[in-house]
């Protein structure tokens, strides 16, 4: 199966060639490395841009209005943070216009812990993404939804950005992306650049289909009754995990919810899952101060609060300046399996 | 400069006598008008008809003689404008009407270029190419390589991407994001990158925000094309920016232009909006044509008198006209629209 950095790749292989993505740039995102992730490799329409952040958001954002549907590359999260009033003016430029400008682009980039990255390649932009309003937010944790979301993404006539878990990019799917052939080592042949001189290397481009994972569509990972999990990215298949684990233990039945789309959320699917359970916890790696969940968990006690069972629940990044190289301390700082462990216990155990 | 850059033939040693009487009397027609709109702005902002005020007034010498040289369209095959507050000689000059503008001031629903939404003389007309006009400084300069990168991919077009702004603006790091990106050998970009330099931003004077002998000279460093001409000269305006468009259209290079020009009612009404001695193009534009007989004083005063008239019906009619509903603020948030679980209520 495809690792979420291939599903892209090919994700955006199908948009240049069947959706009118004529721009394809950023970071070391051209040949001859195809981006730090491999996301870009052997891509027709990717080019190697300075390294100006300022300059790749500015200049999606003009080629969105002439109607290039560009798909550009912030390296990391972590350098996001000087183009965020570029970020608002992509957000509000259909806003501003009276709605004549319409801003169809795609900013993508790798988010989050996981990879020993320090506090320049651990960063989280989750909640603060999720005020720019005017721009959508995605962040899917499968090949196939990374897939999926990435077509609609590139379809949709608002800006999206497009946030890759950077510890799941090398994860493999268990779903067939449509077109992927079921060997992964064919696929592998077919689609990743050689190691050492790639320069006569061309892809092979399996006949990929159009495929699409609606944005503000969240998925039901695992139905439940007990209590609701409501995540995304990396903590979402740790969430899946422990939900099993909980189930095959006699614990508790989880209903876990991977939110695939930050903006605009998937309110129905939020709400019908804790009218089921009564109990609800919101976990991701943003900071607790202040957090895109705790907008959640007043929006739930705002609208239902007589249908909790019990105090609705965060679990978060520790407000701290950064994350720390020394594994103790990235451990302590975002949420590990444990923490989410913990977590669903003390939920659980909540007296009603 | 670059051999490249064609310096036009003079017919006459006279520039003045070099262009057509014709277009002379456009383009003074079109000063006066926008002068007078501004006029009309600064007056309804400090009578309570709108909010803040700011605009153009002493750029029309160089902003005039470039709107009428834009290729106008809409598309890739024309070219783009990503513009700042000082710009409505520009848009005047490619045919705006001065009721949008004045709609814009007074904040109507009816205003075309933002529903009410933006400050004044932020235009934003995609039928022209007229990028959304930000408030925040400088970012046109990025955004104007994103359209610059779409003409140098489309092959056999001439079109240019038009970025301006101001002197002080140029400290940011759009503008260094611009120069960079229009001038890599691997894509270089057809854009005119022009700065308008009126000694100030805001109350800094330049002394206080740059060193630089002339902003134009940042385009030595990139063996480009640069200069820097009095931007209170219309015709020498209008020669300069010909010279550069023609450059670009042909060679697919970016240009760097600075005009140097007065500010003659101060940075905004923030800073009281007041009429301040300085040049004024307009006065030096009839006195060289009187001088020439281009024109007459009895032509001057129509001209001042019809362009006096187009905006008080103009005035008239948006004073009618009604301003948008609260209710409005959900139009454009997303192009689809919005669902029902958006939240609307601002809280608990
Ligand atoms: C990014 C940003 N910083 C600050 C401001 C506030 N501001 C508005 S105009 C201005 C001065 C601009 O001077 P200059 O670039 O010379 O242009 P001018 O107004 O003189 O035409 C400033 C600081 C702003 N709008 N945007
Ligand atoms: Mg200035």
């Amino acid at each position: 199966m495809a690792n979420m950095a291939q599903a892209i790749r090919m994700a955006l292989h199908y948009g240049e060639e069947n959706l009118g993505v004529k721009e394809i740039f950023g970071e070391d995102v051209g040949a001859p490395l195809g981006g730090v992730f491999t996301v870009s490799q052997g891509l027709k329409k990717a080019w190697n841009s300075p390294l100006d952040e300022r300059g790749i958001v500015g200049a999606a954002l003009g080629l969105a209005w002439a109607g290039f549907r560009p798909v550009a590359e912030v390296q990391f999260v972590d350098y996001i943070f000087n183009t965020i009033d570029l970020l608002k003016l992509c957000g509000n430029s259909l806003w501003a216009s009276g709605g004549k400008f319409k801003t169809p682009m795609v900013i993508m980039t790798p988010t989050g812990s996981g990879i020993h990255g320090s506090l320049y390649h651990s960063h989280s932009f989750d909640s603060i993404a999720t005020k720019i309003h005017g721009m959508k937010v995605v962040c899917p944790s499968t090949p196939l939804d990374a897939y999926g979301l990435m077509l609609s993404a590139i379809k949709d006539d608002n800006p999206v950005l497009f946030l890759k878990p950077k510890a799941l990019l090398r994860a493999k799917g268990v779903e067939l992306i449509p077109g992927e052939p079921a060997d992964e080592k064919a696929l592998k042949d077919m689609i990743d650049a050689p190691i050492g001189d790639r320069s006569n290397w061309k892809p092979k481009w399996p006949k990929l289909e159009d495929f699409s994972i609606p944005i503000g569509q969240a998925k039901i990972s695992r139905e439940g009754r007990d209590a609701t999990i409501i995540t995304h990215g990396r903590l979402a298949p740790i969430c899946l995990d422990v939900a099993n684990e909980f189930a095959e233990a006699g614990h508790g039945d989880l209903e876990v919810i991977d939110l695939r789309t930050l903006i605009p959320y998937d309110w129905n699917a939020i709400t019908t899952s804790i009218r089921k359970t009564g109990r609800v916890i919101f976990i991701n790696e943003e900071t607790e101060i202040t957090n895109f969940g705790e907008h959640l968990i007043r929006r739930v006690v705002d609208e239902m609060f007589y249908e909790l069972a019990v105090r609705p629940r965060l679990l978060a990044g520790k407000a701290v300046p950064g994350i720390g190289l020394s594994p103790n301390l990235e451990y302590a700082s975002v949420p590990q399996k444990v923490d989410v462990e913990n977590a669903i216990r003390e939920l659980l155990a909540d007296p009603a | 400069m670059s051999k490249k850059v064609h310096t036009l033939t003079p017919k006459s040693n006279d520039p003045y006598l070099r262009l057509d009487a014709q277009l002379l009397k456009r383009m003074h027609n079109i000063m006066v008008r926008g002068r007078l709109l501004e006029e009309r702005l600064i007056k309804m902002s400090k009578g309570g008809e709108g909010f803040f005020w700011i605009g153009g007034p002493g750029e029309e010498g160089f902003n005039v003689p470039l709107g009428f040289q834009v290729k106008k369209g809409e598309g890739v095959q024309f070219d783009y404008l990503h513009l700042h507050y000082r710009s409505s000689g520009i848009a005047l000059a490619m045919g705006a009407e001065v009721i949008d503008t004045i709609r814009q001031m007074r904040t109507t629903a009816t205003d075309p270029y933002s529903r009410g939404r933006n400050f004044v003389n932020h235009y934003a007309v995609p039928e022209w190419n007229i990028m959304p006009v930000s408030p925040t400084i400088e970012t046109q300069y990025s955004t104007a390589i994103g359209t610059g990168i779409a003409q140098a991919h489309t092959k056999g077009t001439d079109s240019l991407t038009i970025v301006n702004g101001g002197d002080a603006g140029t400290a940011e790091g759009d503008f260094h994001s611009c120069l960079v990106w229009a001038n890599r050998p691997a894509l270089p970009l057809p854009i005119l990158m022009i700065v308008v330099n009126n000694g100030f931003g805001i109350s800094t004077p330049a002394a206080e925000q740059h060193g630089e002998k002339n902003i134009a000279d940042w385009a030595k460093t990139f063996d480009m094309p640069g200069k820097t001409i009095n931007g209170n000269d219309p015709v020498e305006s209008y020669f300069a920016i010909q010279e550069a468009m023609a450059y670009i259209r042909k060679e697919r290079r970016p240009y760097l232009l600075e005009a140097k020009t007065s500010r003659l009612y101060g940075h905004s009404s923030s800073s009281g909006a007041n009429r301040i001695p300085e040049p004024d193009c307009i006065k030096i534009f009839e006195e060289q044509m009187l001088k020439r007989n281009l024109i007459d004083e009895k032509e001057i005063e129509e001209v001042w008198t019809s362009n006096r008239n187009l905006i008080d019906d103009a005035y008239q009619q948006v004073k009618q006209e009604p301003y948008p509903e609260g209710d409005d603020i959900w139009y454009g948030v997303f192009a689809e629209g919005l669902d029902d679980t958006y939240p609307k209520k601002g809280g608990s």
